[in-house]
């Protein structure tokens, strides 16, 4: 089964507090204290965008693979 | 975000908020509405006050007017009366709106002028770093309650409703994903409409009533929001603690501008 998402992090924009990781159902975040969180489980996604939408910094970008709009 | 090239000013970004404060998410949960509502950007106008969240309307990329302490909804009042066809929407604190801004803020609702209002309701002052504003719930700290506050805390969706606000919901930064929904309503809504989206400020009140992290207020928010229909079946005991979340309200009464409209018209002899 290939990658159906793709999960961004806008480094510029990022202020480390961690929510996308804590809140991801799937564990696709990795984040340390004080690091901007890696993505480190992208495969795992399944979309439900709760990431992007509870991120203060407007950082979190996740998009459908074969799906230029947004989600 | 892919709307925040639509949405936001990318020169103004990154955004000035503490890692965590809950603006951030409630500012894209706006976001979010606007585009779902469709609103043009050439019809629609931003206005805020003054504090961490007022400072929303300079990220936005429309035309966005940041006015004075308190006093974002007179200026936004008189946006819409001289031109009723703007889509007007004012971004404003607990503070900004409800202290300095109270008075304001009944008569906008008891007008029931057309004006989308979104309050970023963290509990404190954030900006001026935190002093007790009148959504401070009793008990808690502030730089100005050092010994627990004793004034009681509005709840600004019950005073909207009966000063004569249309449309009033209830969200939480926790329920970002349907947050937007409710703001689409408002919006919708001919006629003054609240939405009170209950953030965090991890900074200030936070810290002082040691809340946690972020991520912990964001799951405070979780466990203390109950949905407005499961509130039909709980006693008022069981809600002492607890957010009522939803459309709290909706009803339609006559629109400010309408009625002063239809009043120069009959006094120019037009009808
Ligand atoms: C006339 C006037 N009085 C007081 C202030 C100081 N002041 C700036 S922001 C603020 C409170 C903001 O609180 P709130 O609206 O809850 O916004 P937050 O910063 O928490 O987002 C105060 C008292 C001011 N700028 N102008
Ligand atoms: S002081 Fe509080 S309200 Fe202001 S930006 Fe920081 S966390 Fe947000």
């Amino acid at each position: 089964m290939g990658r159906k998402f793709a999960v961004a992090i806008n480094p510029k924009w990022c202020k480390k507090c961690g929510i996308c990781a804590a809140f991801c159902p799937r564990q696709v975040f990795t984040h340390k204290a004080g690091h901007v969180p890696e993505i480190t489980a992208e495969e795992k996604c399944i979309g439900c965008n709760q990431c992007e939408q509870r991120c203060p910094d407007f950082a979190v970008t996740v998009r459908g693979k074969n799906d230029e709009s947004d989600s | 975000m892919m709307l925040a090239e639509k949405y936001l000013r990318d020169a103004m970004m990154p955004h000035m908020w503490c890692p965590g404060c809950g603006h951030g998410i409630i500012l894209q949960a706006v976001i979010r509405a606007i585009d779902k509502a469709g609103l043009e950007h050439d019809k629609t106008v931003i206005v805020s006050g003054i504090g961490c969240s007022s400072r929303a309307s300079g990220y936005m990329n429309f035309d966005t007017l940041h006015t004075t302490h308190g006093r974002a909804l007179p200026f936004a009042s008189g946006i819409k009366m001289a031109n009723p066809d703007l889509n007007v929407i004012v971004l404003t604190g607990d503070g900004d709106a409800l202290a300095i801004g109270g008075n304001h803020f009944i008569h906008a609702c008891r007008r029931n002028i057309d004006i989308t209002t979104v309050i970023f309701n963290n509990s404190i002052y954030g900006m001026t770093s935190g002093q007790y504003s009148p959504m401070t719930p009793v008990g808690q700290f502030a730089t100005t309650s050092p010994y627990g506050n004793i004034d009681r805390n509005f709840d600004v969706c019950e005073l909207a409703k009966s000063a004569g606000a249309t449309y009033v919901a209830r969200s939480t930064a926790y329920h970002a994903p349907s947050m937007p929904d409710l703001i689409v309503k408002a919006i919708n809504n001919k006629g003054f409409s609240v939405v009170e989206a209950v953030g965090q400020c991890p900074t200030y009140y936070g810290r002082r009533n040691k809340l946690g992290s972020p991520v912990d207020m964001l799951n405070w928010q979780k466990e203390h929001a109950v949905n407005v229909a499961a509130a039909a079946h709980l006693t008022p005991e069981q809600l002492a603690d607890k957010l009522i979340i939803g459309e709290l309200h909706n009803s339609s009464a006559p629109e400010f501008t309408e009625k002063y409209d239809q009043l120069v018209a009959r006094l120019q002899g037009r009808e």
